[in-house]
Protein backbone atom coordinates (compact mmCIF):
# COMPACT_ATOMS: atom_id res chain seq x y z
CA UNK A 1 0.00 0.00 0.00
CA UNK A 2 1.25 3.42 -0.91
CA UNK A 3 1.08 6.16 1.67
CA UNK A 4 -0.55 9.36 0.44
CA UNK A 5 -0.10 12.59 2.28
CA UNK A 6 -3.23 14.67 2.67
CA UNK A 7 -1.69 17.23 0.32
CA UNK A 8 -1.17 14.70 -2.42
CA UNK A 9 -4.77 13.60 -2.07
CA UNK A 10 -6.03 17.15 -2.19
CA UNK A 11 -3.90 17.84 -5.25
CA UNK A 12 -5.37 14.88 -7.14
CA UNK A 13 -8.86 15.82 -6.09
CA UNK A 14 -8.34 19.42 -7.18
CA UNK A 15 -7.25 18.11 -10.57
CA UNK A 16 -10.38 15.97 -10.78
CA UNK A 17 -12.48 18.95 -9.76
CA UNK A 18 -10.89 20.94 -12.56
CA UNK A 19 -11.90 18.30 -15.13
CA UNK A 20 -15.41 18.19 -13.71
CA UNK A 21 -15.59 21.94 -14.10
CA UNK A 22 -14.29 21.78 -17.69
CA UNK A 23 -16.74 19.07 -18.61
CA UNK A 24 -19.62 21.01 -17.03
CA UNK A 25 -18.72 24.20 -18.86
CA UNK A 26 -18.41 22.33 -22.13
CA UNK A 27 -21.79 20.66 -21.64
CA UNK A 28 -23.41 23.94 -20.63
CA UNK A 29 -22.03 26.03 -23.48
CA UNK A 30 -22.39 23.48 -26.27
CA UNK A 31 -25.64 22.18 -24.78
CA UNK A 32 -26.94 25.75 -24.71
CA UNK A 33 -26.03 26.28 -28.36
CA UNK A 34 -27.60 23.00 -29.51
CA UNK A 35 -30.52 23.59 -27.14
CA UNK A 36 -31.15 26.97 -28.75
CA UNK A 37 -31.43 25.23 -32.10
CA UNK A 38 -33.75 22.58 -30.69
CA UNK A 39 -35.87 25.34 -29.14
CA UNK A 40 -36.24 27.06 -32.52
CA UNK A 41 -37.26 23.75 -34.09
CA UNK A 42 -39.67 23.06 -31.23
CA UNK A 43 -41.57 26.32 -31.80
CA UNK A 44 -41.19 26.39 -35.60
CA UNK A 45 -44.18 26.67 -37.91
CA UNK A 46 -43.08 23.58 -39.89
CA UNK A 47 -44.72 20.56 -38.26
CA UNK A 48 -41.83 18.26 -39.22
CA UNK A 49 -39.31 20.34 -37.29
CA UNK A 50 -41.60 20.42 -34.27
CA UNK A 51 -42.04 16.65 -34.35
CA UNK A 52 -38.29 16.13 -34.59
CA UNK A 53 -37.58 18.48 -31.67
CA UNK A 54 -40.28 16.89 -29.55
CA UNK A 55 -38.95 13.42 -30.24
CA UNK A 56 -35.42 14.56 -29.43
CA UNK A 57 -36.45 16.14 -26.13
CA UNK A 58 -38.60 13.19 -25.11
CA UNK A 59 -35.86 10.68 -25.89
CA UNK A 60 -33.17 12.47 -23.87
CA UNK A 61 -35.51 13.29 -21.01
CA UNK A 62 -36.98 9.82 -20.94
CA UNK A 63 -33.78 7.76 -20.79
CA UNK A 64 -30.98 7.70 -18.19
CA UNK A 65 -27.90 9.79 -18.90
CA UNK A 66 -25.77 6.72 -18.22
CA UNK A 67 -27.48 4.81 -21.01
CA UNK A 68 -27.02 7.77 -23.39
CA UNK A 69 -23.35 7.79 -22.50
CA UNK A 70 -23.02 4.06 -23.27
CA UNK A 71 -24.87 4.52 -26.55
CA UNK A 72 -22.43 7.19 -27.66
CA UNK A 73 -19.30 5.49 -26.30
CA UNK A 74 -19.99 1.98 -27.53
CA UNK A 75 -22.17 2.99 -30.45
CA UNK A 76 -19.45 5.06 -32.07
CA UNK A 77 -16.92 2.29 -31.42
CA UNK A 78 -19.20 -0.12 -33.25
CA UNK A 79 -18.95 2.12 -36.29
CA UNK A 80 -15.25 1.47 -36.23
CA UNK A 81 -14.44 4.79 -34.60
CA UNK A 82 -12.40 4.57 -31.46
CA UNK A 83 -13.74 7.42 -29.38
CA UNK A 84 -11.85 8.88 -26.49
CA UNK A 85 -13.75 9.17 -23.21
CA UNK A 86 -13.50 12.95 -23.58
CA UNK A 87 -15.34 12.98 -26.89
CA UNK A 88 -17.97 10.52 -25.73
CA UNK A 89 -18.52 12.36 -22.44
CA UNK A 90 -18.62 15.80 -24.03
CA UNK A 91 -20.89 14.60 -26.80
CA UNK A 92 -23.46 12.87 -24.63
CA UNK A 93 -23.52 15.59 -21.96
CA UNK A 94 -24.07 18.16 -24.71
CA UNK A 95 -27.00 16.24 -26.19
CA UNK A 96 -28.46 15.69 -22.73
CA UNK A 97 -28.16 19.34 -21.65
CA UNK A 98 -29.53 20.53 -24.99
CA UNK A 99 -32.74 18.55 -24.50
CA UNK A 100 -33.38 19.90 -21.01
CA UNK A 101 -32.41 23.48 -21.82
CA UNK A 102 -34.61 23.48 -24.94
CA UNK A 103 -37.56 22.29 -22.87
CA UNK A 104 -36.92 24.85 -20.11
CA UNK A 105 -36.67 27.63 -22.68
CA UNK A 106 -39.77 26.48 -24.53
CA UNK A 107 -41.72 26.94 -21.33
CA UNK A 108 -40.30 30.46 -21.00
CA UNK A 109 -41.27 31.34 -24.58
CA UNK A 110 -44.76 30.01 -23.99
CA UNK A 111 -45.08 32.05 -20.81
CA UNK A 112 -45.00 35.19 -22.95
CA UNK A 113 -48.55 36.33 -23.69
CA UNK A 114 -49.93 35.41 -27.14
CA UNK A 115 -50.94 39.05 -27.57
CA UNK A 116 -47.25 39.94 -27.80
CA UNK A 117 -46.83 37.75 -30.90
CA UNK A 118 -49.98 39.25 -32.38
CA UNK A 119 -48.96 42.84 -31.69
CA UNK A 120 -45.57 42.24 -33.29
CA UNK A 121 -47.20 40.46 -36.24
CA UNK A 122 -49.65 43.31 -36.73
CA UNK A 123 -46.63 45.62 -37.14
CA UNK A 124 -45.60 43.51 -40.14
CA UNK A 125 -42.69 41.81 -38.39
CA UNK A 126 -41.72 38.38 -39.71
CA UNK A 127 -41.92 35.46 -37.33
CA UNK A 128 -38.18 35.58 -36.73
CA UNK A 129 -38.32 39.34 -36.03
CA UNK A 130 -41.22 38.81 -33.63
CA UNK A 131 -39.21 36.18 -31.80
CA UNK A 132 -35.93 38.09 -31.83
CA UNK A 133 -37.18 41.54 -30.80
CA UNK A 134 -40.33 40.90 -28.79
CA UNK A 135 -40.61 37.34 -27.49
CA UNK A 136 -37.06 36.26 -26.64
CA UNK A 137 -36.14 39.38 -24.62
CA UNK A 138 -39.18 38.73 -22.45
CA UNK A 139 -38.63 34.97 -22.30
CA UNK A 140 -35.03 35.55 -21.24
CA UNK A 141 -36.19 37.11 -18.01
CA UNK A 142 -38.16 33.97 -17.16
CA UNK A 143 -35.29 31.75 -18.32
CA UNK A 144 -32.36 32.97 -16.24
CA UNK A 145 -33.26 31.32 -12.97
CA UNK A 146 -34.21 27.83 -14.21
CA UNK A 147 -31.22 27.83 -16.57
CA UNK A 148 -28.76 28.54 -13.78
CA UNK A 149 -30.65 25.98 -11.70
CA UNK A 150 -30.18 23.37 -14.41
CA UNK A 151 -26.43 24.02 -14.52
CA UNK A 152 -26.33 22.36 -11.07
CA UNK A 153 -27.83 19.23 -12.66
CA UNK A 154 -25.12 19.31 -15.31
CA UNK A 155 -22.33 19.49 -12.76
CA UNK A 156 -23.75 16.49 -10.89
CA UNK A 157 -24.48 14.71 -14.17
CA UNK A 158 -20.79 14.74 -15.14
CA UNK A 159 -20.19 12.13 -12.41
CA UNK A 160 -21.52 9.33 -14.66
CA UNK A 161 -18.69 9.87 -17.12
CA UNK A 162 -16.35 8.30 -14.55
CA UNK A 163 -17.73 4.95 -15.77
CA UNK A 164 -16.10 5.29 -19.18
CA UNK A 165 -12.82 6.38 -17.66
CA UNK A 166 -13.00 10.15 -17.44
CA UNK A 167 -10.74 11.02 -14.53
CA UNK A 168 -13.01 13.75 -13.28
CA UNK A 169 -13.82 14.22 -9.60
CA UNK A 170 -15.74 10.98 -8.96
CA UNK A 171 -13.28 8.80 -10.86
CA UNK A 172 -10.32 10.43 -9.11
CA UNK A 173 -12.09 9.80 -5.83
CA UNK A 174 -12.61 6.11 -6.50
CA UNK A 175 -8.99 5.64 -7.57
CA UNK A 176 -7.81 7.34 -4.38
CA UNK A 177 -10.27 5.36 -2.28
CA UNK A 178 -8.86 2.11 -3.64
CA UNK A 179 -5.30 3.22 -3.08
CA UNK A 180 -5.72 4.60 0.42
CA UNK A 181 -8.41 2.21 1.64
CA UNK A 182 -10.20 5.18 3.17
CA UNK A 183 -13.29 5.41 0.98
CA UNK A 184 -15.41 7.27 3.49
CA UNK A 185 -12.95 10.12 3.94
CA UNK A 186 -12.15 10.34 0.25
CA UNK A 187 -15.76 10.33 -0.93
CA UNK A 188 -16.60 12.82 1.79
CA UNK A 189 -14.05 15.11 0.19
CA UNK A 190 -15.43 14.35 -3.27
CA UNK A 191 -18.89 15.32 -2.06
CA UNK A 192 -17.51 18.54 -0.64
CA UNK A 193 -15.94 19.25 -4.02
CA UNK A 194 -19.29 18.95 -5.83
CA UNK A 195 -20.89 21.07 -3.17
CA UNK A 196 -18.27 23.79 -3.70
CA UNK A 197 -19.24 23.91 -7.38
CA UNK A 198 -22.98 23.62 -6.96
CA UNK A 199 -23.71 25.74 -3.93
CA UNK A 200 -22.60 29.05 -5.49
CA UNK A 201 -24.69 28.19 -8.55
CA UNK A 202 -27.86 27.64 -6.56
CA UNK A 203 -27.18 30.82 -4.57
CA UNK A 204 -26.77 32.63 -7.88
CA UNK A 205 -30.08 31.22 -9.11
CA UNK A 206 -31.84 32.48 -5.97
CA UNK A 207 -30.15 35.85 -6.22
CA UNK A 208 -31.13 36.29 -9.87
CA UNK A 209 -34.67 35.23 -9.13
CA UNK A 210 -35.02 37.90 -6.45
CA UNK A 211 -33.33 40.52 -8.55
CA UNK A 212 -35.46 39.83 -11.64
CA UNK A 213 -38.62 39.89 -9.53
CA UNK A 214 -37.67 43.31 -8.20
CA UNK A 215 -36.98 44.52 -11.74
CA UNK A 216 -40.28 43.12 -12.98
CA UNK A 217 -42.14 44.94 -10.22
CA UNK A 218 -40.94 48.29 -11.54
CA UNK B 1 -62.41 51.65 -56.01
CA UNK B 2 -62.84 50.77 -52.37
CA UNK B 3 -59.80 50.92 -50.12
CA UNK B 4 -60.84 47.75 -48.32
CA UNK B 5 -62.83 44.99 -49.96
CA UNK B 6 -63.98 41.86 -48.17
CA UNK B 7 -65.35 39.30 -50.58
CA UNK B 8 -67.37 36.25 -49.43
CA UNK B 9 -65.07 35.49 -46.55
CA UNK B 10 -65.58 32.24 -44.66
CA UNK B 11 -63.85 31.14 -41.50
CA UNK B 12 -64.04 27.76 -39.79
CA UNK B 13 -62.57 26.93 -36.41
CA UNK B 14 -62.66 23.16 -36.60
CA UNK B 15 -66.32 22.30 -37.12
CA UNK B 16 -67.38 25.75 -35.96
CA UNK B 17 -68.40 27.98 -38.87
CA UNK B 18 -67.68 31.49 -37.55
CA UNK B 19 -67.84 33.64 -40.69
CA UNK B 20 -70.41 32.50 -43.23
CA UNK B 21 -69.73 34.58 -46.30
CA UNK B 22 -69.02 38.17 -45.35
CA UNK B 23 -68.95 40.95 -47.96
CA UNK B 24 -68.00 44.48 -47.05
CA UNK B 25 -66.58 47.53 -48.76
CA UNK B 26 -64.87 50.38 -46.97
CA UNK B 27 -63.96 53.60 -48.77
CA UNK B 28 -60.89 55.69 -48.00
CA UNK B 29 -61.57 58.01 -45.09
CA UNK B 30 -64.62 56.08 -43.97
CA UNK B 31 -65.22 55.18 -40.33
CA UNK B 32 -66.96 51.84 -39.94
CA UNK B 33 -68.26 50.56 -36.63
CA UNK B 34 -68.95 46.82 -36.38
CA UNK B 35 -71.45 45.95 -33.70
CA UNK B 36 -73.11 42.71 -32.62
CA UNK B 37 -73.33 40.17 -29.84
CA UNK B 38 -70.26 38.33 -28.64
CA UNK B 39 -69.80 35.26 -30.80
CA UNK B 40 -71.31 36.96 -33.83
CA UNK B 41 -67.91 36.85 -35.59
CA UNK B 42 -67.11 40.56 -35.45
CA UNK B 43 -63.71 40.16 -33.81
CA UNK B 44 -62.79 37.28 -36.10
CA UNK B 45 -63.71 39.40 -39.11
CA UNK B 46 -61.55 42.26 -37.88
CA UNK B 47 -58.61 39.95 -37.15
CA UNK B 48 -58.92 38.45 -40.64
CA UNK B 49 -58.33 41.83 -42.23
CA UNK B 50 -54.66 41.84 -41.20
CA UNK B 51 -54.16 38.10 -41.36
CA UNK B 52 -54.20 37.31 -37.65
CA UNK B 53 -56.84 34.76 -38.63
CA UNK B 54 -56.31 32.87 -41.86
CA UNK B 55 -59.25 32.70 -44.23
CA UNK B 56 -60.99 29.42 -44.93
CA UNK B 57 -62.39 30.86 -48.14
CA UNK B 58 -62.85 34.21 -49.85
CA UNK B 59 -60.69 37.22 -50.48
CA UNK B 60 -59.66 40.40 -48.72
CA UNK B 61 -58.05 43.28 -50.58
CA UNK B 62 -56.57 46.37 -48.97
CA UNK B 63 -55.29 49.08 -51.28
CA UNK B 64 -54.46 46.54 -53.98
CA UNK B 65 -52.84 44.04 -51.58
CA UNK B 66 -54.66 40.72 -51.65
CA UNK B 67 -55.16 38.08 -49.01
CA UNK B 68 -56.40 34.64 -50.08
CA UNK B 69 -57.38 31.53 -48.21
CA UNK B 70 -54.27 29.55 -47.29
CA UNK B 71 -51.91 32.48 -47.73
CA UNK B 72 -49.10 32.60 -45.19
CA UNK B 73 -47.05 35.65 -46.15
CA UNK B 74 -48.92 38.57 -44.64
CA UNK B 75 -46.15 41.15 -44.60
CA UNK B 76 -47.28 43.30 -47.54
CA UNK B 77 -50.85 43.32 -46.28
CA UNK B 78 -49.86 44.17 -42.71
CA UNK B 79 -47.81 47.14 -43.91
CA UNK B 80 -51.12 48.64 -45.04
CA UNK B 81 -53.18 47.70 -42.01
CA UNK B 82 -52.59 48.84 -38.44
CA UNK B 83 -54.21 47.25 -35.44
CA UNK B 84 -55.02 48.28 -31.88
CA UNK B 85 -55.95 45.54 -29.41
CA UNK B 86 -58.29 45.34 -26.47
CA UNK B 87 -55.43 44.44 -24.11
CA UNK B 88 -53.04 47.09 -25.56
CA UNK B 89 -50.28 44.47 -26.01
CA UNK B 90 -47.49 46.98 -25.56
CA UNK B 91 -44.00 45.48 -25.33
CA UNK B 92 -43.30 45.60 -21.58
CA UNK B 93 -39.51 45.31 -21.94
CA UNK B 94 -39.31 48.50 -24.02
CA UNK B 95 -39.93 52.14 -23.15
CA UNK B 96 -42.82 54.04 -24.67
CA UNK B 97 -40.72 55.57 -27.42
CA UNK B 98 -38.99 52.25 -28.15
CA UNK B 99 -42.37 50.56 -28.48
CA UNK B 100 -43.19 52.98 -31.27
CA UNK B 101 -39.71 52.87 -32.84
CA UNK B 102 -39.21 49.10 -32.92
CA UNK B 103 -41.05 48.19 -36.12
CA UNK B 104 -39.87 51.38 -37.85
CA UNK B 105 -36.32 50.11 -37.46
CA UNK B 106 -36.89 46.39 -37.87
CA UNK B 107 -39.50 46.40 -40.63
CA UNK B 108 -39.08 49.73 -42.38
CA UNK B 109 -35.29 49.79 -41.88
CA UNK B 110 -35.52 53.40 -40.78
CA UNK B 111 -32.41 54.93 -39.21
CA UNK B 112 -32.66 55.34 -35.43
CA UNK B 113 -32.70 59.12 -35.46
CA UNK B 114 -35.41 59.20 -38.09
CA UNK B 115 -37.45 56.55 -36.27
CA UNK B 116 -37.15 58.55 -33.06
CA UNK B 117 -38.38 61.67 -34.80
CA UNK B 118 -41.31 59.79 -36.26
CA UNK B 119 -42.11 58.27 -32.84
CA UNK B 120 -42.02 61.70 -31.20
CA UNK B 121 -44.47 63.02 -33.76
CA UNK B 122 -47.07 60.28 -33.26
CA UNK B 123 -46.68 60.30 -29.48
CA UNK B 124 -47.21 64.03 -29.54
CA UNK B 125 -50.37 63.46 -31.51
CA UNK B 126 -51.80 61.17 -28.82
CA UNK B 127 -50.69 63.60 -26.12
CA UNK B 128 -47.91 61.50 -24.60
CA UNK B 129 -44.75 63.28 -25.62
CA UNK B 130 -43.96 63.73 -21.91
CA UNK B 131 -43.88 59.93 -21.34
CA UNK B 132 -41.26 58.91 -23.90
CA UNK B 133 -39.01 57.04 -21.49
CA UNK B 134 -41.68 55.55 -19.25
CA UNK B 135 -42.25 51.79 -19.25
CA UNK B 136 -45.73 50.61 -20.25
CA UNK B 137 -46.21 49.26 -16.72
CA UNK B 138 -45.91 52.76 -15.31
CA UNK B 139 -48.77 54.13 -17.41
CA UNK B 140 -52.53 54.08 -16.86
CA UNK B 141 -54.63 51.89 -19.13
CA UNK B 142 -55.77 54.90 -21.12
CA UNK B 143 -52.21 56.06 -21.65
CA UNK B 144 -51.11 52.55 -22.65
CA UNK B 145 -53.86 52.36 -25.23
CA UNK B 146 -52.85 55.75 -26.64
CA UNK B 147 -49.27 54.48 -26.97
CA UNK B 148 -50.65 51.43 -28.79
CA UNK B 149 -52.50 53.72 -31.18
CA UNK B 150 -49.33 55.75 -31.72
CA UNK B 151 -47.35 52.56 -32.36
CA UNK B 152 -49.80 51.52 -35.07
CA UNK B 153 -49.96 55.00 -36.60
CA UNK B 154 -46.18 55.29 -36.82
CA UNK B 155 -46.23 52.65 -39.56
CA UNK B 156 -48.53 54.94 -41.61
CA UNK B 157 -51.20 52.34 -42.30
CA UNK B 158 -53.95 52.89 -44.83
CA UNK B 159 -56.52 51.38 -42.49
CA UNK B 160 -56.55 51.23 -38.71
CA UNK B 161 -58.37 48.33 -37.07
CA UNK B 162 -59.59 48.81 -33.51
CA UNK B 163 -60.65 45.69 -31.63
CA UNK B 164 -62.79 46.80 -28.67
CA UNK B 165 -60.07 49.18 -27.66
CA UNK B 166 -61.91 50.65 -24.69
CA UNK B 167 -63.32 47.40 -23.26
CA UNK B 168 -60.41 46.77 -20.90
CA UNK B 169 -60.33 50.33 -19.57
CA UNK B 170 -61.74 51.76 -16.37
CA UNK B 171 -64.75 53.93 -17.27
CA UNK B 172 -63.01 57.20 -16.45
CA UNK B 173 -60.20 56.39 -18.92
CA UNK B 174 -62.43 55.63 -21.90
CA UNK B 175 -62.94 59.20 -23.04
CA UNK B 176 -59.23 60.04 -23.51
CA UNK B 177 -58.88 57.09 -25.89
CA UNK B 178 -62.06 57.89 -27.76
CA UNK B 179 -60.89 61.49 -28.13
CA UNK B 180 -57.81 60.24 -29.99
CA UNK B 181 -59.95 58.06 -32.26
CA UNK B 182 -62.32 60.97 -32.90
CA UNK B 183 -59.35 63.14 -33.85
CA UNK B 184 -58.06 60.47 -36.27
CA UNK B 185 -61.50 60.16 -37.85
CA UNK B 186 -61.57 63.93 -38.26
CA UNK B 187 -58.20 63.82 -40.04
CA UNK B 188 -59.56 61.38 -42.59
CA UNK B 189 -58.04 58.13 -41.28
CA UNK B 190 -59.87 55.04 -42.48
CA UNK B 191 -61.06 53.21 -39.39
CA UNK B 192 -62.73 49.86 -38.87
CA UNK B 193 -63.66 49.30 -35.27
CA UNK B 194 -65.40 46.63 -33.29
CA UNK B 195 -67.02 48.45 -30.42
CA UNK B 196 -69.52 48.29 -27.60
CA UNK B 197 -69.58 52.06 -27.33
CA UNK B 198 -72.83 52.61 -29.20
CA UNK B 199 -72.97 56.31 -28.58
CA UNK B 200 -69.48 56.65 -29.98
CA UNK B 201 -70.28 54.48 -33.00
CA UNK B 202 -73.26 56.70 -33.64
CA UNK B 203 -71.25 59.88 -33.27
CA UNK B 204 -68.13 59.18 -35.36
CA UNK B 205 -69.25 56.27 -37.55
CA UNK B 206 -70.04 56.90 -41.21
CA UNK B 207 -71.33 53.37 -41.46
CA UNK B 208 -72.53 50.89 -38.87
CA UNK B 209 -72.35 47.16 -39.61
CA UNK B 210 -74.41 44.76 -37.53
CA UNK B 211 -73.08 41.21 -37.43
CA UNK B 212 -75.28 38.33 -36.47
CA UNK B 213 -74.45 34.61 -36.55
CA UNK B 214 -71.41 34.98 -38.79
CA UNK B 215 -73.02 37.24 -41.36
CA UNK B 216 -73.50 40.93 -41.90
CA UNK B 217 -77.13 41.12 -41.03
CA UNK B 218 -77.71 44.77 -41.66
CA UNK B 219 -75.63 47.83 -42.48
CA UNK B 220 -76.33 51.52 -42.98
CA UNK B 221 -75.74 54.99 -41.63
CA UNK B 222 -75.86 55.39 -37.85
CA UNK B 223 -79.17 57.25 -38.20
CA UNK B 224 -80.79 54.36 -40.09
CA UNK B 225 -79.29 51.66 -37.92
CA UNK B 226 -80.06 53.17 -34.53
CA UNK B 227 -83.10 55.23 -35.54
CA UNK B 228 -84.95 52.81 -37.76
CA UNK B 229 -83.55 49.28 -37.66
CA UNK B 230 -85.06 47.14 -40.40
CA UNK B 231 -84.47 43.69 -38.97
CA UNK B 232 -85.91 42.25 -35.79
CA UNK B 233 -82.45 41.05 -34.68
CA UNK B 234 -80.92 44.52 -34.84
CA UNK B 235 -83.89 46.07 -33.09
CA UNK B 236 -83.59 43.44 -30.37
CA UNK B 237 -79.83 44.04 -30.07
CA UNK B 238 -80.24 47.80 -29.76
CA UNK B 239 -83.19 47.36 -27.42
CA UNK B 240 -81.20 45.06 -25.18
CA UNK B 241 -78.54 47.74 -24.86
CA UNK B 242 -81.17 50.18 -23.66
CA UNK B 243 -80.31 52.52 -26.56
Amino acid sequence: MIEFSIWTILQYLAQGLGWTLCLSLLAFVLGGAVGGGILLARIATYPLLRVFARGYIEFFQGTPLLMQLFMVFFGLSLLGRDVSPWVAAGFSLTLYSAAFLAEIWRGCVEAVDRGQWEAAASLAMSRWEQLRHVILPQALRHAVTPTVGFSVQIVKGTAVTSIIGMTELTKTGSILANATLQPFTIFGMVGLGYFLLCYPLSRLAHYLERKLNVLAAH
Amino acid sequence: MSLLRIDSVHKHFGSHHVLKGVDLKVEAGEVVAIIGRSGSGKSTLLRSINGLETLSDGLIEVDGERLHAGQTDMRALRLKVGMVFQQFNLFPHLSVVENVMLALGVVKKMARSQARECAHAVLDKVGLSHKLDARPGQLSGGQQQRVAIARALAMSPKVLLCDEITSALDPELVSEVLAVVRQLAGEGMTLVMVTHEMRFAREVGDKVVFMHEGRIHEQGTPEQMFGAPRSRELAAFIGALGG
